[in-house]
């Protein structure tokens, strides 16, 4: 197999551009992902039935949905969602959003498992503590509990994130352009270097996802 | 949002394969089935073999396990069974190119598939088994030696049974991703649940139908799973001792 590395160095806009769509999902997946996990958490340890109820049927319908079929859910289902509220004409791309939203979705699901692993990890007299000085029991899980918890779980939910960036991967079943489908499917399918961008992308992936672990190492041993 | 819901779809004749679409979805249950199984019990021999290794006090040895972690942990599962398909046949010695390109494509893309989706998982089954042997107290290695065992015998006889005991639980939710992950495959053309709920959706337009079937059919296989492997912590349960009550 010879490499033609000027297949890269010439196409390289394409990539950057397209690793930023990687990128850009991964970052709001984890944004929202965290902020909606950890609400369903909180709603899982609530002293209401119906709201524990909902929130673990909505964790455990996802987390035991194929991450493609999810996407392709997404796809089918964004469109007429943004229809109903925004009017859009139906020419808009929304493969993008609908990635973005599948993956938040989804996300939040496995974020709130971390989550309440870390809440339940925090001793139970902080929250008695907090009650005691006059806080209300969502004051003290806001104020003291998540915090704490939150620390304790930067390092999980770092992995996560890692995690999720090689699971943008998977956009592929809707076409979008991603670093993944970019890279091999355009660039290498048009000049011929199918089998080389195949492994471009995985020593791309390697690197990134290895020097990201190995950070995310070095913080939890600093920490500790 | 208004749809209109036509679930005499299924019982429709299909295009081609001789079957109605209800057959279709049947046939990709089965793969999926079928890959999971089989990538499973890759997945399992090399998680064990690498995971025992990376215990192992010779250097070299635990390296190389780690090594295999790091390449099936940071590289994202579509890409691996890209390789398999695409670069592994133009990297293997002429004769054996041409045995793989005689098969047919559907046994091919199988085999290929299996592979890549049982080390992907493998990798994960062995950190679990990794830890679970290291998190067996110390004494119990001590005990072996005290009593004459050699290094292969007191894994056989004391650590491995001690921690496959252990590995049970995590290997739950490693075989409940792995069935969701195989889903995955049908990016290389396998024809698997999901490809079916796409094929579907290009050939009988019914798009909520079909996606609601195929995920009705992977919560099956989730529950069946969890079921099964709950069973298999029962059976295997010491009275009194780890994980026993």
């Amino acid at each position: 197999m010879n490499f033609d590395w000027h297949v890269i160095t010439n196409n390289l806009p394409f990539i950057l551009q397209s690793l930023k769509i990687s990128l850009q999902i991964t970052v709001t997946a984890i944004i929202f992902g965290i902020i909606w996990g950890t609400i369903l958490a909180v709603m899982r340890l609530s002293s209401v039935k119906a709201v524990r109820w909902i929130a673990k049927a909505y964790v455990n319908t996802f987390r035991s949905i194929p991450l493609v079929m999810v996407l392709l859910w997404f796809y089918l289902l964004v469109p007429q969602l943004l229809k109903t509220l925004f009017d859009l004409p139906s020419s808009t791309d929304i493969r993008l959003i609908s990635a973005m939203v599948a993956f938040a979705l989804f996300e939040a699901a496995y974020y709130s498992e971390i989550m309440r692993a870390g809440i339940q990890s925090i001793s139970k007299g902080q929250l008695s503590a907090a009650l005691a000085l006059g806080m209300t029991r969502m004051q003290g899980l806001r104020l003291v509990v998540i915090p704490q918890a939150f620390r304790i779980m930067a390092p999980l939910l770092l992995t996560q994130g890692i995690v999720l960036f090689q699971d943008t991967t998977l956009v592929y079943v809707l076409n979008l352009a991603d670093f993944f489908y970019q890279s091999v499917e355009i660039i290498g399918n048009n000049n011929g270097v199918y089998n080389e961008m195949i492994l471009f992308a995985a020593v791309v992936y390697f690197v990134i996802c290895f020097a990201a672990s190995s950070l995310v190492n070095y913080v939890k041993n600093r920490m500790a | 949002m208004h749809i209109q819901w036509n679930w005499g779809i299924f019982f429709e004749q299909a295009p081609f394969g001789d079957t109605t679409y209800l057959g279709w979805l049947w046939l990709g249950f089965q793969m999926t089935v079928l890959l999971s199984i089989c990538a499973g019990i890759i997945a399992f021999v090399v998680g064990s073999f690498f995971g025992i290794l990376r215990t192992l006090p010779n250097r070299f040895l635990a390296r190389l396990g780690a090594g295999y972690v790091q390449l099936f942990r940071n590289i994202p599962l579509i890409i691996h069974l890209f390789i398999w398909i695409y670069v592994v046949p133009d990297l293997v010695p002429e004769s054996m190119r041409d045995w793989l390109f005689s098969l047919d494509p559907s046994i091919f893309i199988f085999m290929m598939s299996t592979i890549g989706l049982g080390l992907f998982t493998g990798a994960r089954v062995c950190e679990q088994v990794r830890t679970a042997i290291q998190s067996l107290p110390s004494g119990q290695k001590n005990a072996g030696t005290a009593l004459g065992f050699t290094l292969r015998q007191t894994y056989l006889y004391i650590l491995l049974p001690n921690a496959y005991r252990r590995v049970l639980p995590p290997l739950t939710s490693e075989a409940l991703n792995m069935f969701k992950n195989s889903a995955v495959a049908s990016t290389v053309g396998l024809v698997e649940l999901s490809k079916q709920a796409n094929q579907l959706l290009d050939h009988a337009g019914a798009a909520y139908e079909s996606f609601i079937a195929v995920t009705i059919g992977y919560v099956i296989i989730n529950i069946v799973v969890m079921k099964g492997m709950h069973y298999i912590e029962k059976v295997t349960r010491l009275p009194g001792a780890l994980g026993g009550k």
